[in-house]
């Protein structure tokens, strides 16, 4: 039996697919979620999800939220949420500088903190925009 | 015709938050009901209840008119609310969202702590979050007691009603023992509870936004149709007089040249 997954911010719901295999960026580690898992709640941090249904992978970065499994569904509720053909990787790769210049120039704390964890959403948005320009998969090497 | 397709927007755009919303509530419920350590610096900031001494209202107007009674009528029912907590002795504080309602506080001489103005036609969630950071910070350093939003929520697109409802201290949905999921929680229960409580905040908020973009863009869509309407009717009953006064001046000129071309005869 498939793993229902349904992705959704406050604004709209991005994705919302059968799937079989789920991989999350948990708090404590990387999750992988197969179907008939059992219910769990657990905080998100910044970071790529990887989503494999049959042949085909769909990687969607997230800013952190949560991920909540019960039965065959799981809920992720992200803070923002983006499939890759939607992130425009020269941007992205301007946001990623912003940020690590934000660290250069953090002057508390709480600046450091926020600058720090603006580079890791950066840097996850950046990594699944390239996702897409890499060649789909590798052809089995032949003779 | 702008308006109308403004209104549908908004419409849509309040439907897609709902998922969110109600899973989050859900969530919120069973984690209320974990069995947790009832020593009062375990209870989260934003879930502590206290005497009420000091209140504040967030209240949602539009930025512009042209929306019939809509503002007045938020107005009103904050004004009520108002006075209301005043009689029982209660402080209260304004956060106005929206210049109509901005404008109307500031005349009746409330204490407006905060303006925001400018969210648009679809806000998004960071648009709001700095509203609710403010109250989250305002209750959780304790100088409020209690945290209220005003706005209209949207009914239907005849109907809008301004509500007042309370904001902080967050309350739980009461969750029966059947229902709980028993979720694996991770890293706990109170971290999670922590992380989810001021999202929640913002949710709330970013819903009533919603609501009332959605209940303005309604009312302003009706308001104008009823303007179009009563344009017509007023060019119509125009365009009658001034075909019959036309008329009537015809047929006086035309008993003038006949009456005076009986006399030559005669």
């Amino acid at each position: 039996m498939p793993l229902t997954l349904q992705i959704v911010t406050a604004e709209r719901i991005v994705y919302s697919e059968e799937v079989d295999v789920l991989v999350a960026p948990g708090v404590v580690g990387e999750l992988g979620i197969l179907p008939s898992h059992a219910p769990l709640l657990t905080i998100m941090q910044p970071g790529e999800i990887r989503v494999d249904k049959g042949e085909e992978q769909t990687y969607i970065a997230v800013s952190g939220g949560f991920l909540e499994v019960i039965g065959n569904k799981a809920t992720i509720l992200a803070d923002t949420a983006e499939r890759a053909e939607e992130i425009d990787e020269a941007r992205a790769e301007e946001a990623v500088k912003r940020a690590e210049e934000r660290i250069e120039s953090a002057t508390s704390a709480q600046d450091l903190e926020r600058a720090l964890a603006s580079v890791r959403r950066s840097q996850a948005r950046l990594k699944v925009a390239r996702r897409r320009n890499r060649a789909p998969r590798a052809e089995m090497p032949t003779g | 015709m702008i308006a109308a397709s403004k209104m549908r927007r908004a419409q849509e755009m309040a439907l897609q938050s709902r998922p969110y919303a109600e899973d989050m509530r859900n969530l919120l419920a069973d984690l209320a009901a974990q069995p947790a350590p009832d020593d009062e610096e375990y209870i989260h900031p934003l879930l502590r209840r206290r005497e009420i001494k000091r209140a504040e209202i967030v209240v949602i107007t539009p930025d512009r008119g042209l929306t019939g009674g809509l503002h007045s009528r938020i107005n009103r029912a904050v004004g009520e609310f108002i006075l209301e907590r005043q009689k029982e002795g209660v402080e209260t504080s304004i956060i106005a969202v929206g210049r109509k309602g901005r404008d109307f506080l500031v005349r009746t001489g409330q204490e407006v702590r905060a303006v925001f103005s400018d969210l648009g036609d679809r806000p998004e969630l960071e648009d709001v979050r700095p509203i609710a950071t403010l109250v989250n910070d305002e209750y959780g350093e304790e100088r409020v007691d209690a945290v209220y939003l005003a706005y209209a929520d949207f009914v239907s697109t005849v109907t809008q009603r301004p509500v007042v409802q309370p904001l902080l201290p967050v309350v739980p949905a009461e969750l029966e023992y059947k229902d709980m999921v028993g979720y694996i929680y991770e890293p706990d229960p109170l971290t999670v509870m922590a992380a989810l409580l001021p999202r929640f905040v913002d949710m709330q908020v970013y819903h009533a936004v919603l609501e009332s973009v959605a209940s303005e863009q309604s009312a302003r869509m009706v308001a104008m149709r009823n303007a179009t309407d009563n344009a017509n009717d007023m060019v119509a009953d125009l365009t009658l007089a001034m075909n019959k006064a036309r008329q009537e001046s015809i047929t006086s000129e035309l008993l003038d040249i006949v009456g005076g071309a009986a006399a030559v005869e005669a």
